[in-house]
């Protein structure tokens, strides 16, 4: 088994993410799919740091997370928001920007 | 050196090439983590796909330490499984975990396409991957590589010697994370606010309500503050709107009235020519206890206790 496998699951994740962001209606579901997206490419950025025998790809991942953790946070409150506001969560509903 | 050579006989994660041990848990948990993607998006219930994207997680995360990247391991577990997704599902339940989706296609066939769209960027990135990395040999990252100190140590050097302003920006935008999500999930907006104590006053007298003023309270002007007695009018009547509804509606006995002169009205104890009329109010009984030689208002006064 070479470190490829790795490089292709973390290949058929994203494309399993990707598919969910634009398949499903649910607002929270989509995100969850977006984080699905960045652990797929996390996955791969520890693959490449092993290939190079560097740490810079698994610093890369470390700071991917940071972000990710502070994008949840403030995504899910938008969410909270529109849905206090609008009662629903469907991103179908969300279209208009004010009111 | 002698520890070098243990760590190498040992198998740390991460080396150059793969082991069986690691063969065996990534095509175990390989499988696991794409189920579990398919079983996110796929499912219809929100709180399902959340598990599927908790086992999905977990299951990189013990990828990630097969890999030798240990740090990023146990913080994909925290951070992901722990904190992320407990968060999602707090936001479900507030949202309403029966929010599902709805079924109608807003654009015609979209969901095919994006199912297309999917299938295709899968085959490209796995054609492209297989045939960019066919002769690759990884340097890895075990005894004598960039692990050679440990995980933890080789990070935390990277990050507080060559990432440092990244890594100090990482904390302004947590910062900002966090205050953008009380701001923004703060409930008490000019939409939803509380109203004050003068505009409930205002909003009382404007005839909002039914009526101006609180309902009485049981037993305000009554004898007693028991819940049971209702609330006397100031002209003595029974005020209708102080009766609980739970408790049964009582007659309201009328206090005795002693006379100033009868010292035995405080003791509760009858008075001997007043016997007869106060034997028939349960006053007489509560401290009675009368002297021997008048049998005859005792007898009334059990009497009345029994009544």
């Amino acid at each position: 088994m070479s470190t490829t496998y790795y490089l292709l699951l973390s290949a058929l994740l994203f494309s399993i993410g990707a598919v969910g962001v634009l398949v499903r209606r649910n607002a929270i579901v989509v995100f969850m799919c977006v984080e699905l997206m960045l652990n797929a490419v996390n996955l791969s950025l520890v693959t490449f740091a092993r290939i190079n025998g560097a740490l810079d790809g698994q610093v890369m991942a470390f700071f991917v997370m940071v972000v990710a953790a502070a994008e949840v946070v403030v995504g899910l409150a938008i969410i909270m928001s529109i849905f206090r506001t609008r009662r629903t969560a469907s991103i179908d509903d969300a279209n208009l920007l004010k009111y | 050196m002698s520890l070098l050579l243990l760590a190498q006989d040992a198998g740390l994660p991460g080396g150059a090439d793969t082991g069986l041990g690691e063969g065996i848990a990534f095509w175990i948990l390989g499988p696991v983590a794409l189920a579990g993607a398919l079983g996110m998006v796929f499912a219809r219930n929100a709180v399902h796909s959340a598990l599927c994207l908790a086992g999905t997680m977990l299951s990189l995360g013990l990828l990630y330490m097969a890999q030798g990247a240990l740090f990023l391991g146990f913080v994909q577990i925290i951070v992901y499984t722990g904190a992320v997704m407990m968060l999602f599902l707090f936001v479900l339940m507030l949202v309403g975990r029966d929010s599902s989706d709805s079924v109608v296609e807003v654009l015609r066939g979209q969901r095919a396409a994006a199912l297309l769209f999917g299938v295709g960027l899968a085959v490209l990135l796995v054609a492209a991957v297989g045939r960019a990395f066919t002769d690759v040999t990884p340097v890895g990252l075990d005894a004598g590589g960039a692990n050679w100190n440990g995980n933890v140590p080789g990070i935390g050097r990277l990050i507080f010697t060559k990432y440092l302003f990244a890594f100090e920006l990482t904390s302004a935008l947590l910062i900002t994370a966090a205050l953008g999500a009380m701001v923004l999930a703060y409930a008490q907006t000019r939409a939803h606010a509380k109203r004050s104590q003068r505009e409930t006053v205002e909003a009382r007298l404007r005839g909002e309500h039914a009526r101006i003023s609180p309902l009485p309270g049981p037993g305000v002007f009554a004898t007693a503050n028991s819940v049971a007695v209702p609330a006397l009018l100031p002209d003595g009547s029974i005020a209708p709107e102080s009766l609980s509804e739970v408790i049964d509606r009582t007659d309201v006995q009328p206090a005795p009235v002693p006379s100033p002169d009868d010292a035995h009205a405080l003791t509760g104890r009858p008075h001997s020519d007043r016997s007869g009329h106060d034997a028939s109010t349960p006053h007489s009984v509560r401290g009675g206890r009368p002297a021997p030689d008048q049998n005859g208002s005792r007898a009334d006064a059990v009497e009345g206790a029994d009544r």
